[in-house]
């Protein structure tokens, strides 16, 4: 148990270390431009010159797949923030509050969640356009439900400590009791999703590139260097693995860190 | 039980409304007028006042929601844009292969995470349970589009076993329809299997620290009768909720699956109308998924107190 843990973080902070790492090296150094056109060197194998090959149009896989990373990241990032930020303040009103506000929230909640996630954020896709800021909002409305309801099942049993109790005796606003005294208690579950939807947002993001409703390229993305890899599979096999090795490798350093945090928060869960 | 259901059945109505007005409002928020992408940019103003009419585009919003549920309750969900074809009958054509690929899938990966999950958990802390467990987690980390493409680079291409891309329906060539099918089949049930494994196995591990596990094995029952009979029915019930989910969202279409095997499914029938902007087409996939979606999690909350007679008490 105890082993398992460590070798969880150990493994899990390495591989999310090297992709921090390698998101910053790409701002100072990529081995060549990730969006420069070499058309006398199109589908050559990875070699000396170029680590990972080069892609149709000549252009270094590795360095585009440096420059996905960072683009990946930062979607990933932004979609955490937003909906983490979102479904903190809707689920801590909806446990809080109770009643009618509560009953509102979680039937709207529902409803979002008859959507296949996936789906939801495709259908969002087409209405709002390709962009950075729309990718972000739509996987953010995806995954808020989630948030909520993770958010709400643990405000609605920290409400019923003593610790509640006593701040609204001692005369407390609600607010303050809310921010003050719940808020702090309901953050860990919501740390350990916030580890999760990192992950699904990098496996999101790279799913819609590669049905070619995310990033718009020439940008590089792990899926979306994966969706123009296909038509060269058999000459090229090398440009249908390394991004998905990219992805793998993130998304295994992510979800083992979210082991770790969860077993470390709430050794009780065994997962 | 009868009251069970019901109130079951009661709950989900509001939803079911919701997502009506949310899909429907949805579309409608879509840039671009309809008319104009039946009729193409360049199209007369008269033309496109009389595609309006037709559509009843001229009407407030409130009556063409009204008409739009009205239709749809009565199972017509308009037709496509581009091909002309009922976007009802449409959908169901293509869900029959969805649904095909969907249903063997999941059902292979409950089988091999409960074998999987019990063994790990009867062997807790062992290292037969850290393999299971890291494989489950590896599994987990990989992209299904991306294990699509590496089968298929494996099998389709390297040792040429199976058909390489494309799709024959089965009734006109069943065991090449089926050959088809094998690497979609096998892709998704690898990916499920992983997350049902982990669940499988901490529900069984939590069971098995119940007295009454304890209990069974100090009345001298074999310990396969007990992972059989005692640990299995308990442990069961959370995975069949996680089993309801996953099915239900898979159902609605496996579009990353569909679009490396080029299988005409559902959920490249979505993709293509986005992409098209084939917009009544969207439209009924995200409603018929929604749809699908809450009727396969009614009735697994139904299966429930089949494993949990507690349920129906509560």
């Amino acid at each position: 148990m105890r082993r398992r843990l460590q070798a969880n973080a150990v493994l899990g902070a390495a591989l999310v270390g090297l992709l921090l790492a390698v998101i910053a090296l790409g701002f100072v150094w990529t081995p060549y431009d990730p969006i420069a056109i070499d058309l006398d060197h199109p589908l050559a194998a990875p070699g000396l010159a170029h680590w990972l090959g080069t892609d149709e149009f000549g252009r270094d896989v590795l360095s585009r797949a440096m420059l996905g990373a960072r683009i990946s990241g930062a979607i990933a990032a932004g979609v955490v923030t937003a909906s983490v930020t979102l479904g903190l303040a809707i689920g801590l009103a909806a446990g809080f509050f109770g009643r009618w506000v509560d009953r509102v929230i979680m039937v709207l909640n529902d409803a979002v969640l008859a959507f296949p996630g996936i789906l939801l954020a495709l259908a969002l896709m087409a209405v709002l356009g390709p962009s950075y800021g729309s990718l972000i909002l739509a996987l953010s409305v995806a995954y808020l439900p989630s948030v909520v309801r993770v958010v709400r099942a643990s405000v609605l049993s920290i409400r019923e400590r003593e610790f509640v109790e006593a701040s609204r005796v001692a005369g407390d606003g609600r607010l303050y009791t809310l921010l003050r005294h719940v808020l702090p208690n309901a953050l860990p579950p919501v740390v350990v999703l916030a580890t999760s939807l990192f992950g699904w947002a990098i496996l999101a993001e790279s799913a819609l590139s590669f049905l070619g409703v995310g990033v718009p390229p020439p940008a590089p993305t792990w899926g979306n260097m994966l969706s123009s890899a296909r038509p060269y599979m058999e000459r090229a096999e090398w440009l249908s693995i390394a991004p998905g090795l990219c992805i793998a490798i993130s998304l295994l350093g992510v979800n083992m860190l979210g082991d770790a945090l969860r077993d470390w928060l709430d050794p009780r869960s065994e997962t | 039980m009868l009251s069970y259901v019901a109130r079951r059945l009661l709950l989900a109505l509001p939803t079911l409304v919701l997502v009506a007005l949310a899909v429907f409002f949805l579309i409608r928020l879509a840039p671009g007028d309809p008319a104009l992408v039946m009729l193409g940019e360049g199209a007369d103003k008269a033309a496109v006042a009389d595609m309006h009419r037709e559509l009843g585009l001229d009407q407030p919003l409130p009556a063409q929601f009204l008409t739009w549920a009205g239709h749809v309750a009565r199972g017509d969900l308009g037709r496509s844009i581009s091909s002309g074809e009922p976007v009802a009958a449409l959908i169901l054509t293509r869900f029959r292969l969805t649904a095909t690929v969907v249903v063997i899938a999941v059902t292979l990966a409950t089988f091999i995470a409960v074998c999987a999950g019990m063994l790990a958990a009867w062997r807790q802390d062992t290292k037969l349970d850290m393999a299971i467990v890291g494989a489950s987690t590896l599994v987990l980390a990989i992209p299904s589009f991306w294990l699509a493409l590496l089968l298929l680079l494996l099998f389709g291409l390297k040792l040429g076993w199976l058909p390489f891309v494309g799709y024959v329906p089965f009734s006109e060539a069943p065991v090449q329809a089926a050959l088809f099918v094998v690497l979609p089949i096998l892709t998704l049930t690898v990916g499920q299997s992983g997350v049902l494994t982990r669940m499988m196995r901490s529900s069984a591990i939590e069971v098995m620290q119940l007295e009454y596990v304890t209990h069974a094995r100090a009345k001298g029952l074999s310990e396969a009768a007990v992972l059989r009979r005692h640990v299995f029915p308990n442990a069961f019930a959370p995975t069949l909720t996680l089993v309801g989910l996953t099915l239900g969202h898979l159902l609605g279409g496996i579009a990353v699956i569909e679009t490396v095997f080029t299988l005409p499914g559902l959920g490249r029938l979505m993709v293509d109308s986005i992409l098209a902007r084939d917009y009544p087409v969207v439209q009924g996939c995200l409603l018929f998924t929604a749809v699908v979606y809450i009727a396969v999690n009614l009735v697994v909350d139904l299966c429930y107190p089949i494993f949990d007679p507690r349920v129906t008490a509560s």
